[in-house]
């Protein structure tokens, strides 16, 4: 499997944010994603999701299941948990397991390997932001998904939550996954490529601003 | 489990939690109902009269409550983003959380009509008439709603302008449901002719609900 990118150039508001931007992943690597506030890193990422569009150049999966958008293939961690706060830990994960369509729903086990099995029967509501955190992780251990694509995967985690999600990443790309991150800091994982966004045309944009 | 099934429970689980509207709809349908007869003074020829139109307008308030929520909760806290991966058509998703708001907050308004209409001196005919109105006319009101909640979206005050949107959009179904229950009081209309326009009126509200909610959400997230 192979996901790759040429030419892409993504617009917001009319300014566009990067633009020529290739990259190409294969099955088993990761690519962090690099660059200042704004520099387009949630955009590339959503526009992988498929939830903005695709301004310029092309994106394109070769040996992804063709009855299905990349879309259809990708788990997506963004900067919301997606979750309700007066449903359980356990409704909430169920119900994403569920409409994912995940042939055993036995979300015992992504729960316990996050942490939070003692907690299955409390609602949403009183989870810490961190907590939260790895609940929406567990989602991306109930279903099985071959694209990772995570926004600041690291932001409000522990130290022990990050090494954890380390672990979880290495085995994810153990077993031929991909992952892309955006990311300020570090992620653990060893061979990574990187793909750094320069603001130079949103930079421009600004100078030109009486 | 089928993703359409996952929706409809995880809504209904929602709407009747701590917060959620199923209640609010049928008590705010209660006070309306409750209130006229104090404006109106006590004239039992009167009420049993405009009774069933009263009772129409109200289920029409009612129904709208919980509908700026059905879409803006899942945008904020970005579920929608995620339903968005899924494999299900949107279309059938937007159908599914149209089908819990309804049987969380048009059910309970069914359930609730006939207890209510005694205040209105309606008879068993008349009560009967307008339970069968507000079975076959409350989906419709749920499902042209789903167009006005879909793009209102991401406002933050979408309340006010899914109101302004939808209400006009209701009326063909304010004045055949109306005009149903009250051919089947006092004539001179048979109960059918309206009635027939109406359940037309829904199950065109069925189809073009959804695909429209639908459109609108693909355009409010890019």
């Amino acid at each position: 499997m192979r996901l790759s990118a040429s030419d892409l150039t993504c617009r917001r508001g009319g300014r566009e944010v990067f633009a020529g931007l290739n990259f190409s992943l294969g099955s088993g690597e990761a690519v962090t994603i690099r660059g200042r506030n704004g520099a387009g890193k949630s955009s590339l990422l959503r526009m992988v999701v498929g939830l903005t569009r695709v301004a310029a150049g092309r994106l394109i999966l070769e040996g992804g299941d063709p009855e299905m958008t990349l879309g259809e293939q990708v788990h997506y961690l963004g900067h919301q948990d997606a979750l309700k706060p007066s449903l359980s830990v356990g409704e909430n994960l169920r119900f994403w397991a569920g409409f994912f369509g995940a042939a055993a729903a036995d979300i015992g086990a992504p729960l316990a390997a996050v942490g939070l099995e003692e907690l299955i029967d409390l609602p949403a509501a009183y989870l810490s932001a961190g907590q939260r955190r790895r609940l929406s992780i567990a989602r991306l251990l109930a279903v099985k998904r071959p694209i990772w694509l995570l926004d600041e995967p690291t932001s409000t985690l522990d130290t022990a939550a990050q090494q954890q999600l380390g672990e979880f990443m290495r085995a994810h790309l153990a077993g031929g996954g991909l992952i892309m991150a955006a990311t300020h800091g570090a992620l653990g994982l060893d061979n990574a490529q990187e793909l750094t966004l320069d603001r130079k045309s949103a930079l421009q944009t600004l100078e030109a601003l009486p | 489990m089928n993703p359409l099934a996952a929706i409809l429970v995880r809504d209904m689980r929602i709407a009747v939690r701590v917060g959620g509207g199923a209640l609010i709809g049928v008590l705010f349908f209660l006070v309306v109902v409750t209130l006229t007869p104090f404006a109106l003074g006590p004239d039992i020829a009167l009420l049993a009269r405009i009774g069933p139109a009263i009772l129409w307008l109200a289920a029409l308030l009612a129904s709208l409550l919980a509908l700026d929520r059905l879409f803006a909760g899942d945008h904020e806290d970005g579920s929608l983003d995620l339903i968005l991966t899924g494999r299900a058509p949107l279309e059938l998703i937007v159908a599914a959380k149209g089908l819990a708001h309804w049987l969380t907050t048009g059910l309970p308004l069914i359930i609730a009509a006939p207890l209510i209409g005694l205040l209105l001196d309606l008879d068993g005919r008349a009560e009967a008439a307008l339970v069968l109105t507000f079975l076959v006319g409350t989906p419709a009101l749920t499902f042209i709603g789903l167009i006005g909640a879909a793009i209102a979206v991401t406002l933050r005050r979408g309340g006010l302008l899914l109101a302004v949107l939808v209400l006009p959009l209701t009326v063909p179904v304010l004045i055949f449901g109306v005009a149903a229950a009250n051919a089947a009081v006092i004539g001179p209309v048979p109960f059918g002719t309206p009635f027939t326009v109406l359940c037309a009126l829904t199950l065109a509200s069925l189809v073009v609900g959804p695909f429209a909610a639908a459109a609108a959400l693909r355009q409010e997230m890019e």
